[in-house]
């Protein structure tokens, strides 16, 4: 299956390279660059790149371009998701998954990447299997294994390799038990020039950190489990007891996981929480154009709607941006033509705005298109959708956990067209 | 501290060349010192020098001068340590063979340790690495490790398997057994592994799977997700095999039978084709990969998704839908793959997607390439009612800053236009706005669109051809321009005034224009040349003129064709006459279709579909059976308890007919019936057992003529000797012969013979009726035993001594698999030689039977002995030591991959049926152009047979040629074609055995392009 993964960052330097069947030369990887010269932006390189003797599968994350080479037919996504498992690996062992960060642990990088593949094929990627094979590295760790010259390599095959929960290690203990479920909600929606919603939708995701002794065997239910039209679990939930009952019943992996996400059905209407008011106009003949634009809040539940972040690409004629913001600071770059606005919070009574002008290029046309608005909002303890979580249950332990339950609803793709 | 080095090797390394001169004396040292610390006694030394080392592989540096120094670290106690050594063997194991057989001895007690981690990583390392020479430890280890007690390491053992495949692929028949022994394991964790394996090694011998086909089915929610996803997409295939479609055209039809039943009458009912009832294994298929389109991970769910795609009935699709629109939230990549797959779907199922068309709008921070893709899936679900949302969504795509983006939806609103004759004319009059746009992509591709659509219905559009007219000063880019001229030609008549005048203005900047512009500009000029030559017979000739001369030959060329074509002259009579009806001929529509059109060819969710073009390794998706083959190949029964009591039962009805035929002796009457009775019995036994494999058969069919023979001994009746001669030829095969033999009395072997016969007699009855593979491995004698020897020893290296050999052709008498040899020794000395005979110790891997050694051989002497060399079907040599009183001699034998058969004899329908289950990789073909002389039918044969050591199957078409063989090792069928097609001759060879198949096909192809005897 996976051949080889190369690791090339934002500037076309092959950083690392890794083999599990015989050595593939990193030549291969021109190919690769080709695509990205023809690409015009880093997304733009297609996922997938023939060349003569192999495939090139990249997938882009975190600035760095993950290339695996195959040889035959393989099932393209299969190894598009297991290249995003290793970079959720990588973040949750360092934190981070930039070149930095995996240069500085690069005989970790490599311990995982040996045992995520056999000969290319996926042996263990459950994050819980591995950290019981290689321990994460800590400040901790090293300045104990510098002592008393122990490894960070379990010696022992993962319990969870062969049990029938893979996911959940035996012997957990903790002294504070705890279970928290943050519910988090993102908006899609393109909003067309008059304003009205062209499209619109909710999608969500129920995640968990789940710090309980023992093996706990929790159920979770919700008040109106019917929202959920369209769901997908993480392997631990019964499947048959969600079709039967609408209940989540699960025995947990330790610590941070996606239990659940969700799509939100179409038929109900989606609430849009922010409104946009935009006058974006360029005059033909004249080297100035005007920029107005107009934030307010609009279905919120009467939450607070935060950390506000517009951005807008403008149109290449624009040479500079002389804009007034009424709250918080905007930047635009006259490279890439972006124009950033971090608004802060919107405050209903005294709604921010961003006037002034914008000169361009002389003697240049009239762009024909306005810019599209992207906007990015939080609005902390609400679900837009109107999910709420009944009750979370514990059987199979006999202590108390604490529980605790966060809303949040986001934006997700929000576009404004103007 | 390891942060650090590792940024001063980068340092170093940049300012270096990668490979040059300068930096070898800076590794030299950097190495010594890495040497140092790995020949430390301190545990923590070695281990930070492990690291640096792991370093410098990450990043692509030759490390592999410090192979002796790691090596030495194996079998080290720190376990951490030990992993990487084991990450530096496999990376460099390959390079320096030698070396890494050091390590072996350590990886196989590692393999005996009772951890089950240490067991299974020793076996993960061994087998990654590749050298040759450990292929037989490999396979000794995976077949334990097969039988190990932790699935972990039978999950590892499965892993193995491709390893050892892809080293040696020799080994596949030992491996598939491994396969065949793993499909069985219960256990979650191995069946993902093993599966992949079987892809990987058989992907054709789908009857391993016939029994777990239930077993994978059920387990398949619990494996883990990587292992999901192969198994679906095996199962996808299987399925394809084995079920009947369900896409019946009366699919729809049968869900209303009931009402159907209410409203007509009982011959009605009757007269309908039997409804279509689903296989039950194909319904727990569907049913048990259901819940998996909930699965997080993008690739199961696209596994499900392509599973119902192909094997669901058309109503039970809708259900992927949503999972499918879902993904769509995911990375880049993954929308990437996903769209593609779902615009492969709209095309031929619109109404799946049409409910989450908005999922597909385009939002402006997508890649371009989800942007096209997007495009292409609105414009495939685009139909009479949502034409006019997805219209006034293109117009805001139109206007994107994305040029290219904005092209390619000019482009989908032709495509519309086309399909949807009700919007032809609003989207001709948006293009024909977006004429006056700034931007030149745009105008250029929207007058090719125009151009495309005008073609369709030009009549009513003069006005639009006057408005191109108009704007043509300004457009520029050469594709536009060349297009609104060959409007211009086409439809002259319709705008008769403006035409000219065109042309007027082309004839002024001809030698400026792009050359596409130019050639279009000679065809306008002879087009209305033909229609209105009053007015432009002077303008035709300039541009003709100019044309002559250019510089270009493609308009040169044009020039004078259309001035022959069109100006009348005596020399061009003919073809001029017709001039008008050759370039103003009325010219079919383009069809506009989707790029994804042509997708569907292959399965869903694979690279090759990605790709559009085949990617090696991809398995066909067959299609559906018309006839279901037997479902009940999947029972699974438990195989041992059945068998015993079947036995029991049959020996007990056996002692019943020796009783029987006791009382009515000597009767032959009595002895068939008797024969009767077996044979049911037989056929029984056979009905049990669907798939018994062939040493079980053998062994039975042994077993079976034992116990006849030992009831019917006393049974007494004369055979024709030439009857028992052949009986005894077919029974060579069985080592019965042997039993024949061994009994001198020649009322024995009378009785014996007739016994024979009876076998022989009842094993063609049971090949009829069951077993097509036993009748085509009757052994024959060979064909053609060719005379030729070949040098073993030349007398002078030989001291004297000379030998040579040949191939005798016949089954080796010392073991099944051998290949049987002649070898003549002859003293060219002086003296007698004493002693002559092969060493003990054999240099390679084959098995070889000596002769016995010959005591003395007198001077010009020579002697005729006979041994048997298991070649193991591969055509390496086998190398010996020939010895004398004094001397040893190595010598070797590289056989002909033809001497390594043995000829049988089939039926030649038997033999197209073998070879139509030796297709896809195991045929190699090739196309020769025959010599004269070879071309009749004895030629051929002679040909043929004397390369390769076939037997000749009789053959009812004139001009096809068949032999068949088996390999002497393995059995495997080999079969050889001809089909001769004056002149030429087409090849055909189909063996499991692809590597011996395409030596034997260069062999077969030089014997019969060569002339000469």
């Amino acid at each position: 299956m996976i051949h080889s993964l190369f690791l090339i960052n934002a500037s076309g330097d092959i950083f690392l390279e890794k083999h599990w069947k015989s050595v593939v030369s990193r030549s291969v990887c021109d190919y690769f660059f080709e695509a990205l010269e023809r690409a015009t932006e880093p997304e733009n390189v297609p996922p997938v790149i023939p060349t003569p003797h192999h495939f090139l599968i990249n997938v882009l994350r975190h600035r760095i371009y993950f290339v695996a080479v195959i040889q035959s037919e393989v099932p393209p996504l299969f190894v598009i998701e297991f290249l995003h498992r290793v970079v959720d690996t990588f973040q949750d062992y360092f934190g981070v998954c930039t070149e930095a960060a995996i240069k500085d642990n690069v005989v970790v990088v490599y311990e995982l990447l040996e045992e995520m593949l056999d000969n290319g094929f996926p042996l263990a990627t459950e994050s819980n299997i591995l950290k019981e094979l290689i321990k994460p590295p800590t400040i901790l760790r090293t300045v104990v294994n510098t002592i008393t010259g122990s490894t960070n390599v379990g010696e022992q095959l993962p319990t969870g390799q062969l049990s029938v929960v893979p996911w959940r290690r035996t012997g957990v203990k903790y002294t504070n038990n705890e279970a928290y479920f943050d519910v988090v909600e993102e908006i899609d929606a393109i909003i067309d020039k008059s304003g009205s919603t062209i499209t619109a939708e909710i999608q969500g995701v129920v995640d968990a950190c789940v710090k309980l002794t023992g093996m706990p065997d929790l159920t979770l239910s919700f008040m109106n489990p019917r929202l959920l039209d369209d769901v997908s679990f993480h392997p631990c939930v019964r499947f048959k007891r969600w079709e039967a009952e609408r209940i989540l019943s699960f025995i947990p992996p330790d610590g941070n996981f996606r239990l659940l996400s969700y799509h939100v059905s179409s038929q109900n209407l989606v609430a849009i929480p922010v409104y946009v008011k935009h006058n974006i106009s360029f005059r033909e003949g004249s080297s100035q154009g005007r920029f107005e634009l107009t934030l307010g809040p609009k279905q919120t539940m009467g939450k607070a709607v935060e950390s506000v972040l517009v951005s807008s690409q403008l149109p290449r004629g624009v040479l500079n941006a002389n804009l007034n913001p009424s709250q918080g600071t905007y930047t635009f770059d006259p490279v890439t033509k972006l124009l950033s606005w971090d608004v802060g919070k919107i405050n209903p009574q005294k709604l921010p705005s961003l006037k002034g002008s914008m000169s361009l290029q002389t003697g240049a046309s009239k762009p024909d298109e306005n810019p599209t608005i992207n906007i990015q909002f939080k609005i902390q303890q609400l679900a837009i959708s109107g999910l709420k979580v009944n009750r979370l249950d514990m059987y199979g332990e006999k202590y108390k956990p604490f529980k605790g339950i966060k809303y949040m609803t986001k934006a997700g793709k929000f576009q404004v067209r103007t | 501290m390891l942060g650090m080095s590792a940024n001063s090797v980068s340092y170093n390394e940049q300012g270096s060349v990668e490979s040059g001169v300068d930096a070898a004396p800076w590794f030299l040292c950097r190495n010594e010192d890495l040497k140092e610390m790995l020949e430390s006694n301190k545990e923590s030394l070695k281990l930070e020098a492990m690291k640096r080392i792991v370093g410098l592989i990450a990043k692509g540096k030759n490390a592999s001068e410090l192979f002796p120094a790691v090596v030495k670290n194996v079998a080290s106690k720190n376990i951490e340590l030990k992993k990487l050594v084991y990450v530096y063997l496999v990376r460099y194991a390959e390079e320096q063979q030698d070396l890494a057989l050091l390590s072996i001895s350590t990886f196989q007690r590692a393999l005996k340790d009772p951890n089950q981690l240490i067991r299974a990583s020793a076996l993960r390392v061994l087998s990654s690495i590749r050298v040759p020479i450990i292929v037989p430890i490999m396979m000794l280890a995976i077949k334990e490790a097969a039988t190990d007690l932790s699935p972990y390491v039978r999950k590892t053992a499965a892993h193995a398997i491709q390893k050892l495949f892809s080293l040696d692929p020799d080994q596949k028949e030992h491996l598939i057994e491994v396969i065949e022994k793993l499909l069985k394991d219960k256990s979650t964790l191995v069946a993902g592994s093993v599966v992949m394996a079987f892809e990987e090694v058989c992907p054709d011998r789908i009857d391993l799977i016939h029994k777990n086909y239930r077993k994978l089915c059920n387990l398949l929610v619990d494996v883990e997700e990587w292992g999901q996803v192969v198994i679906i997409h095996m199962l996808t295939r299987y399925a394809r095999t084995q079920f009947v479609s369900p896409w019946r055209e009366d699919a729809v039809f049968d869900e209303n039978s009931e009402k159907a039943f209410y409203d007509s009458e009982e011959e009605r009912r009757v007269d309908q084709s039997k409804p279509y009832i689903m296989d039950p294994d194909h319904r727990l298929l569907l049913r048990n990969t259901k819940p998996l389109l909930q699965s997080r991970n993008t690739a199961v769910v696209m596994a499900v998704s392509q599973l119902y795609w192909h094997l669901s009935p058309k109503h039970e699709l809708s259900i992927i839908t949503k999972s499918l629109v879902r993904l769509l939230r995911s990375h880049r990549e993954v929308q990437y793959i996903v769209l593609q797959n779902i615009a492969t779907m709209s095309i031929q199922r619109k109404g799946m997607f049409e409910p989450f068309m908005k999922s597909f709008y385009v939002r402006s921070t997508d890649a371009t390439h989800i942007k096209t893709l997007k495009l292409e899936i609105l414009t495939n679900l685009a139909n009479e009612a949502n034409i006019s949302t997805i219209l006034r969504e293109f117009q805001t795509y139109v206007k994107s800053q994305d040029k290219a983006f904005a092209a390619a939806t000019i482009q989908a609103i032709g495509c519309c236009a086309t399909n949807i004759s009700e919007v032809t004319d609003t989207c001709l009059n948006g293009l024909v706005l977006l004429l006056s746009n700034r931007d030149e992509t745009v105008v250029a591709e929207s007058v090719v669109v125009i151009k495309k659509l005008l073609q369709t219905q030009p009549s009513q559009h003069s006005d639009i051809i006057k408005h191109m007219a108009k704007l043509f000063d300004n457009i520029t880019v050469p594709m536009a321009r060349a297009s609104i001229l060959w409007l211009m030609g086409e439809y002259c008549e319709h705008v008769p005034k403006i035409a000219p005048d065109v042309l007027r203005k082309m004839a002024k900047t001809f030698t400026d224009e792009e050359d596409i512009v130019k050639l279009q500009i000679v065809n306008l000029a002879a087009k209305l040349y033909l229609t209105n030559s009053k007015q432009t017979k002077l303008l035709t000739q300039y541009i003709l003129n100019l044309g002559k001369y250019d510089q270009n030959y493609d308009i040169r060329d044009r020039t004078r064709f259309i001035r022959q074509l069109i100006v009348p002259n005596e020399k061009s009579g003919a073809l001029s006459k017709y001039a008008r009806r050759i370039l103003m001929a009325p010219k079919p529509a383009p069809v506009l279709q989707s790029a994804f059109k042509d997708r569907d060819r292959f399965q869903l969710g694979t690279l090759s579909h990605t790709l559009n073009s085949q990617a090696s390794g991809y398995l066909e998706l067959s299609d559906w059976p018309a006839v279901a083959p037997d479902q009940s190949v999947r029972n699974v029964e438990v195989v041992e308890p059945v068998r015993l009591p079947l036995r029991e039962s049959e020996s007990e009805e056996n002692s019943n007919d020796s009783n029987k035929s006791s009382s009515s002796q000597s009767e032959k009457s009595s002895s068939e019936s008797d024969s009767e009775k077996k044979k049911k019995t037989l056929k029984n036994k056979k009905l049990q057992q669907q798939k018994p494999d062939s040493k079980d058969r053998q062994k039975r069919i042994r077993s079976t003529c034992l116990r006849i023979m030992q009831h019917n001994y006393s049974l007494n009746y004369y055979l024709p000797p030439q009857i028992i001669q052949k009986t005894l030829n077919i029974m060579t095969k069985y080592i019965l012969i042997h039993i024949v033999l061994s009994i001198s009395s020649p009322f024995f072997v009378n009785c014996m013979c007739s016994l024979l016969h009876l076998c022989v007699f009842l094993a063609c009855q049971f090949d009829a009726v069951s077993w097509p593979v036993r009748v085509s491995l009757q052994a024959s004698s060979p064909v053609f035993v060719p005379e030729t020897s070949h040098e073993l020893l030349h007398r002078m290296t030989g001291k004297g001594l000379s030998a040579q050999y040949r191939f005798t052709r016949q089954p080796c008498i010392y073991g099944n698999s051998m290949v049987s040899l002649q070898l003549t020794l002859s003293n060219r000395t002086d003296q007698a030689l004493e002693n002559i005979h092969i060493s003990e110790k054999s240099s390679t891997g084959q098995n070889i039977h000596r002769f016995n050694a010959i005591e003395r051989l007198e001077p010009q002497a020579s002697v005729t002995v006979s041994m048997g060399v298991d070649f193991n079907d591969s055509t390496q040599t086998a190398n010996f030591q020939l010895c004398t009183k004094e001397d040893e001699f190595s010598v070797s034998i590289q056989p002909a991959v033809g001497e390594l058969l043995l000829p049988i004899t089939m039926s030649e329908a038997d033999f197209t049926k073998e070879q139509g289950k030796l297709v896809g990789m195991n045929e190699s073909s090739a196309t020769i152009t025959i010599t004269p002389e070879n071309v009749s039918s004895q030629s051929v044969n002679r040909k043929v047979v004397s390369v390769a050591n076939l037997g000749v199957i009789p053959s009812g078409q004139e001009n096809i040629y068949r032999f068949a063989g088996k390999t002497v090792s393995s059995g495997s069928l080999v079969l050889v074609s001809v089909a001769l097609k004056d002149p030429d001759a087409m090849i055909t060879i189909n063996t499991e055995k692809t590597v011996m198949g395409s030596m034997l096909l260069r062999q077969v192809k030089t014997a019969l392009t060569n002339s000469g005897p």
